[in-house]
């Protein structure tokens, strides 16, 4: 049986490492309140640009932008939305498995995969695994700026719009509750026309400068808002499941402690008891 | 009580919605001059230049918002500036996307760009076995 002090040092070891996991856990919990109110401040902005692009698409039909046209697939692009940090469970290997599951289909109709990383998580993985990587950007940190985003989805937009490219997926974890976040792909390009609004006569806009100049930058706008929801929407799956896992943790903590204090009072109730046998038998012998 | 007419005027952003509320009148600057948006206007839609956005909600209150460039449309009865959230130029993405893919670039050096499949799935199938274990571990507490 281990030495009393032994055990009293890793009881002492087990409590610091609870002491940070419960920090953590309450620190996600409060980052995660605030990616929620991201989240939803980010989604009337998409909303109302898709509404904009639906009423463009059905009063011009002989325009059709060409992040509408669907064309034959040779090859695809995908922007893989991850964590820059780990200590959130499963959360990255589900995704990168959805990912992986969704790249596997096309490569089997032989059609070439183009990534876009976001992250960290995402940057080491397929850095170890390969694969043909055409943007990179992480360390977006917890209140991710449009602006940081720009030059990733500029070049999955560019590479669409120059025919490199034929469709274009994003893989991110969808938020649904605190205990459950989804691996999802999304197909952002080319996106369905919106469904035929009910109009009592046939209006349209004026326009200020042309219809088809303004049709392009409202679909480029709304790929960026939809990439940007998602990578906040991200963060909020990971501190979600930082925060379970960190509880997770804590609780493990716990009941690692109980056991130790068990085993750590037998051990010094045998000390005792030994020792009040060497007393009474040394007293017995005189 | 008065009878001004009033529109509904939602100021949003990617990343958060600035204003939202009804407003008498709003004058923002578009790419070929100031626009003044009165209720029932007709269906517009333009691209706005930098620069600010007056809402006039009542008689003594005006309440300017800057924005570096967006998309105006109005509606006879509301009015949605789309701003964007950051300075917006041809060549300031340009140089964006340029940084995103030289990183890609640093990245495809350090290593071979086949997409290995095989090691992907082992990767993941090791992962995922580690987290089952735990989870296992922590069952039997």
């Amino acid at each position: 049986m281990a030495s009393t002090k032994e055990i009293r040092t890793k009881i002492k070891s087990i409590g610091n490492t609870r002491k940070i996991t419960k920090a953590m856990e309450m620190v996600a919990a409060s980052k995660m309140r605030r990616a929620q109110d991201r989240m939803l401040a980010s989604q009337p902005y998409a909303d109302r640009i898709r509404s904009v692009i639906g009423h463009l698409a059905n009063a011009r039909p002989e325009y059709e932008p060409i992040y509408m046209r669907v064309r034959p697939a040779y090859r695809v692009g995908y922007i893989i939305v991850s964590s820059d940090r780990g200590l959130c469970g499963g959360l990255n290997n589900n995704l990168f498995k959805a990912t992986i599951e969704s790249m596997l289909e096309w490569r089997n109709k032989n059609v070439e995969v183009d990534l876009c990383l976001i992250g960290q998580k995402a940057e080491s993985f397929f850095k170890r695994v390969g694969g043909q990587i055409v943007g990179h950007v992480s360390h977006l940190g917890d209140s991710p700026q449009m602006n940081d985003l720009i030059g990733t989805v500029k070049v999955m937009l560019d590479a669409y719009s120059e025919g490199r490219i034929d469709r274009l997926f994003i893989v991110s974890n969808k938020f649904i509750n605190t205990m459950t976040q989804e691996a999802t792909v999304q197909q952002l390009l080319p996106f369905p026309p919106a469904d035929e609004m009910v109009r009592e006569y046939q209006w349209d806009y004026l326009y200020e400068p042309d219809p088809h100049y303004l049709l392009d930058l409202l679909s480029m706008r709304y790929v960026e808002a939809q990439v940007y929801q998602s990578v906040v929407e991200n963060i909020a799956s990971e501190q979600a499941a930082r925060m379970v896992a960190m509880k997770a943790a804590s609780d493990n903590a716990e009941d690692l402690i109980g056991e130790l204090k068990l085993i750590y009072n037998k051990a010094r109730q045998a000390a005792i008891t030994q020792e009040l046998s060497e007393i009474i038998s040394g007293a017995a012998a005189v | 009580m008065s009878t001004v007419k009033t529109i509904q005027v939602d100021i949003v952003s990617a990343e958060k919605a600035l204003f939202s509320g009804r407003a008498e009148s709003l004058v923002a600057t578009a790419i070929y001059g100031e626009v003044g948006i009165l209720p029932n206007h007709a269906p517009l839609l333009a691209e706005l230049k930098p620069g600010e956005v007056r809402v006039k909600i009542n008689e003594n209150t005006t309440e300017i918002f800057y924005i570096s460039g967006g998309m105006l449309e109005v509606q006879p009865d509301s009015v949605t500036v789309l701003a964007d959230t950051a300075e917006r130029a041809k060549d300031l993405d340009e140089a964006q996307a340029l940084k995103a893919k030289q990183r890609a670039e640093q990245i495809l050096h350090e290593k071979h760009t086949d997409f290995d499949y095989a090691k992907a799935r082992a990767e993941i199938a090791m992962a995922a076995a580690q987290l089952r274990a735990i989870q296992k571990l922590r069952d039997k507490h």
